[in-house]
């Protein structure tokens, strides 16, 4: 069989797969079928990730899991938990006033309360990891940029803004330098003062050469639109904005008429829908080298849907597996594991990514 | 095919215009070079021709912009994009996307082009350029000459008509501007393109030009051949004050014109060469290293500071040289070596002991600004250094006599600015003084009062040290040149003996006469003992 060629993955593809794997994670807690689905993420970012900067994060997004774990567990020794359950460490309780009822500070410690932190620390750093994944398998950049065009504004905006932050570092450092060369005010607010005034004049100096740069390089030309279908557009977007806040709202509050509910929400998204396309059809840009969306891409995001969609299933049908007590030991069901299994393909599907940095060219080889 | 007509322009609160009845024709496949004095209005006009100008300036603009002869003075910038291409001064600050490529196509995009035909004009620019190398590497790990031409490139792409460019190479090292000027050259003969740009540095720039608008200051244009123009002209390179000095007419333009015209001065008696004056040795390093992370930044350099001398610190972009200047301050952690002022080590001082030793200015001299007037920062800095009132402002109108103290700092002048830096970093009275590219955006007379200042700090027993790219700068001031590369001294001497051995770090005189002459004021001198 032929090697497959590398290629970068459609952002939006990792994004669905990492979505699917929170979802997961979110329905339930058992600690297993959590440690599995961490190791798949783990596993798929080892196999597929590329040399870029931003591939590199997903071991921050690992040590942020452990330290919410950590966090959890310590929260449920120091405000104790249930009563009743088999005391690991008797530690006496600190009497807290009257008005903090339902609060109460140590206290003896219990097996139970301690796995019950452990399962939830657990569950929401499963979360946080897949989301890491995701960032460290996709460049954020480009997921940005692949927005539709109705869009397109907003997304460079949040780009640029990505951009800025390095640059704000960059000169935060230069400007503290620069500062030790004099003297000056030395109290608090001086120093602020000192710090902040010429960080803020380079920043939006910065930001006003870069609104020059784009703008004299077309960024935001209109396109060949009327007034007339500026206006309908405008207006389908304004009234897809109120549609989809007033079923929001009536969705979440139980009193409001049915019929405000649902059907509002969908209409409000179909008229979203419509006017994301008129507008998108009226701007007149193109895209250079756009990620294609192939075989791989449908099936790495179907993968991501479908553990999601089992863990569901199980989460209805098999509560003991889903969410097991604290009194007894966790177990796993055969659908738990090919649950996994399906999020682990992501690892042998996707194409391998490029290089950041292409080789030399081999000549005469 | 673009004319400029009767424009007007002014800011909203000044009392005279900046620009003040001015046409302009540009023709096609032409190369104009705006030139004039500081702050006389080279940007706002390249402004006017991209739209940016009053929309991102304010003022009020009158007159008209036209497009083969359709008015296009009510379109914005954006608008004009597919026609007019503009690269600003600092070109990192105008990039949007990560990567060379992105950059390219980033134009393209925003106009529209068939993704096929992006793809190929991608490529195309990216030879056409000689940049074929740097197509997914970083932005912002390229170089400055090699920034300025990936800028050029973005709005190439468009193929616009003409390309407006507001100093291309003053940031730039003697060896980048001649790789970004030789692609505009290129681009001018091979693909009829116009371009308009403003440069200070003239002795780069005027061999390329067809025409020179030169903006009189008082709000006018003169258009006109570069010889015409420059026998004038209050800013002009040290080439055309040579010939002005000995009566060329016409005037030569290039090195090499100069050099035949040149015969006749081959007898003057050669400039005097001064005995190395031995003021005492107040700074003295010994073997430093500075790493950052793998990389090595310095690698093993000594440098001896002393009282009445000004040494240059040449070298190209990332040679080194700002490193060692920060790390001879004290601030810059070293790996290795040592560093003696006044017998103690500045980097095991504290902030303050520090600069009462060493004066530094780095530069973006701006960073040191924080309050609202000039009479202010001095009396804070007066304050701080712990000297009677006034000491700064003493010291400020000694460096630049008649600045108004209740002015912003950022209203002033580039040189103004750099002046009054200068009285603030030397309020402590640090002995030592280390000067980090101040020539860059100064005009000669700017250029030339610096030069000034710095021969006089010297003459009052101060050791200094300047780290630039400007070979006419150091011809003018330095007494030793110390030359960096890698990070590490490649030479080192009095300027004469070093510059004239270097093809790219000879000053003009010296490439038209030979050594030993470095300075059109020597030729002037020896022609007068001559007669």
């Amino acid at each position: 069989m032929r090697t497959r060629l590398a290629r970068d993955l459609h952002p939006v593809a990792w994004w669905v797969w990492a979505i699917g794997l929170a979802t997961a994670a979110t329905l339930t807690t058992n600690p297993f079928l959590l440690l599995l689905l961490v190791a798949v993420a783990a596993v798929v970012v080892q196999a597929r990730r590329s040399d870029h900067p931003w591939a590199r994060s997903f071991r921050l997004y690992v040590w942020l899991g452990v330290a919410i774990v950590l966090i959890r567990v310590v929260f449920r020794i120091v405000f104790g938990g249930v009563d009743g359950g088999h005391v690991l460490l008797d530690l006496p309780t600190v009497p807290l006033p009257e008005w903090v009822a339902g609060v109460r500070l140590l206290g003896p410690l219990t097996v139970e309360s301690l796995l019950a932190g452990l399962y939830d620390g657990l569950r929401l750093a499963t979360i946080v990891i897949c989301i890491g994944a995701a960032n460290s398998l996709a460049n954020p950049k480009r997921l940005l940029t692949s927005v539709p065009p109705a869009l397109y504004e907003i997304g460079t905006a949040l780009v640029v803004a990505v951009t800025v932050f390095p640059q704000l570092a960059d000169s935060a450092r230069r400007v503290r330098a620069a500062q030790a060369l004099r003297g000056g005010a030395d109290g608090r607010v001086g120093r602020l003062r000192r710090f902040l005034v010429p960080v803020l004049e380079d920043a939006l100096e910065r930001s006003l050469a870069l609104a020059a740069g784009m703008d004299t390089r077309g960024y935001g030309r209109a396109g060949t639109a009327t007034p007339a279908e500026r206006r309908l557009t405008g207006a389908l977007l304004l009234g897809a904005l109120c549609g989809i806040g007033v079923g929001t709202y009536a969705v979440l509050d139980s009193t409001a008429p049915r019929w405000l509910a649902t059907p509002m929400l969908l209409v409000g998204v179909v008229v979203a829908v419509v006017g994301m396309v008129t507008s998108g059809r009226r701007v007149q840009r193109s895209r250079y080298r756009p990620d294609p969306w192939r075989l791989e891409e449908s099936l790495v995001a179907l993968s991501g849907l479908a553990v999601g969609a089992v863990v569901w299933w199980i989460a209805g049908n098999d509560v003991l597996v889903a969410h097991p007590g604290v009194e007894s030991m966790p177990y796993l069901s055969v659908e738990a594991l090919a649950a996994v299994l399906i999020g682990l393909s992501p690892a042998v599907v996707a194409p391998r990514p490029r290089h950041a940095l292409a080789p030399a060219l081999v000549v005469g080889a | 095919m673009i004319e400029l007509r009767d424009i007007h322009f002014a800011y909203d609160d000044a009392p005279t215009p900046v620009l003040d009845g001015i046409d302009l024709t540009l023709e096609e496949g032409e190369l104009v070079l705006v030139s004039g004095r500081t702050g006389v209005g080279k940007s706002t006009l390249l402004g006017v021709l991209t739209g940016l100008v009053p929309r991102f300036s304010g003022g009020t603009l009158t007159g008209d912009v036209l497009l083969d002869g359709a008015s296009i003075i009510d379109l914005p910038p954006r608008e004009r994009a597919h026609v007019i291409g503009y690269v600003g001064q600092d070109p990192v600050a105008g990039f949007v996307t990560d990567t060379v490529e992105e950059e390219l196509a980033y134009g393209m995009e925003q106009l529209g082009t068939a993704p096929d035909t992006m793809r190929r004009r991608v490529e195309e620019t990216l030879d056409l350029l000689g940049i074929a190398g740097l197509r997914s590497r970083d932005l912002r790990s390229l170089s400055g000459g090699e920034q300025q031409r990936v800028a050029i490139g973005a709005v190439l792409t468009t193929h616009p008509r003409l390309l407006v460019l507001d100093e291309p190479t003053s940031a730039l090292d003697p060896t980048a501007a001649e790789d970004v000027l030789a692609t505009l050259t290129r681009l001018v003969h091979d693909l009829g393109l116009t371009v308009l740009l403003a440069e200070h540095r003239l002795e780069r720039v005027v061999p390329f030009a067809d025409r020179i608008a030169l903006l009189t200051g008082d709000g006018g244009l003169r258009v006109d051949e570069p010889a015409t123009v420059l026998a004038t002209s209050p800013v002009v390179p040290p080439i055309i004050e040579l010939g002005r000095a000995a009566g060329w007419s016409p005037l030569p333009l290039s090195v090499r014109e100069a050099r035949r015209r040149a015969r006749g001065l081959h007898d003057l008696a050669a400039p005097p060469e001064l005995p190395a004056t031995g003021g005492e040795i107040l700074l003295d390093a010994h073997g430093l290293t500075v790493t950052h992370g793998q990389h090595v930044a310095v690698r093993d350099v000594d440098v001896a500071l002393r009282s009445g001398h000004v040494t240059a610190l040449m070298g190209r972009n990332g040679s080194g040289k700002s490193t060692l200047i920060w790390t001879l301050q004290g601030s810059r952690d070293r790996r290795s070596g040592s560093v003696a002022v006044d017998g103690s080590d500045p980097a095991r001082l504290d902030a303050a002991r520090r600069r009462a030793l060493v004066g530094l200015v780095p530069q973006t001299a701006a960073d040191l600004l924080y309050l609202e007037t000039v009479d202010e920062e001095c009396a804070a800095a007066d304050a701080a250094a712990g000297g009677g009132p006034g000491t700064c402002r003493a010291l400020l109108e000694r460096l630049a006599p008649g600045i108004d103290p209740d002015h912003h700092p950022r209203d002033l002048s580039e040189g103004q600015r750099l002046a009054l830096v200068l009285a603030i970093v030397l309020t402590t009275s640090p002995r030592v003084l280390l000067l980090d590219e101040p020539t860059r955006g100064l005009d000669y007379a700017a250029k030339r009062q610096l030069a000034a200042i710095v021969r006089d700090l010297a003459d009052d027993g101060h050791a200094v040290l300047i780290a630039t790219h400007d070979v006419e700068f150091v011809a003018s001031v330095a007494d030793d040149v110390v030359v960096l590369a890698e990070g590490e001294v490649v030479s080192t001497g009095r300027t004469r003996q070093v510059v004239a051995a270097s093809p790219s770090y000879a000053p003009q005189v010296t490439k038209i006469l030979g050594p030993p002459w470095l300075r059109v004021d020597e030729v002037v001198a020896a022609m007068e003992a001559a007669r």
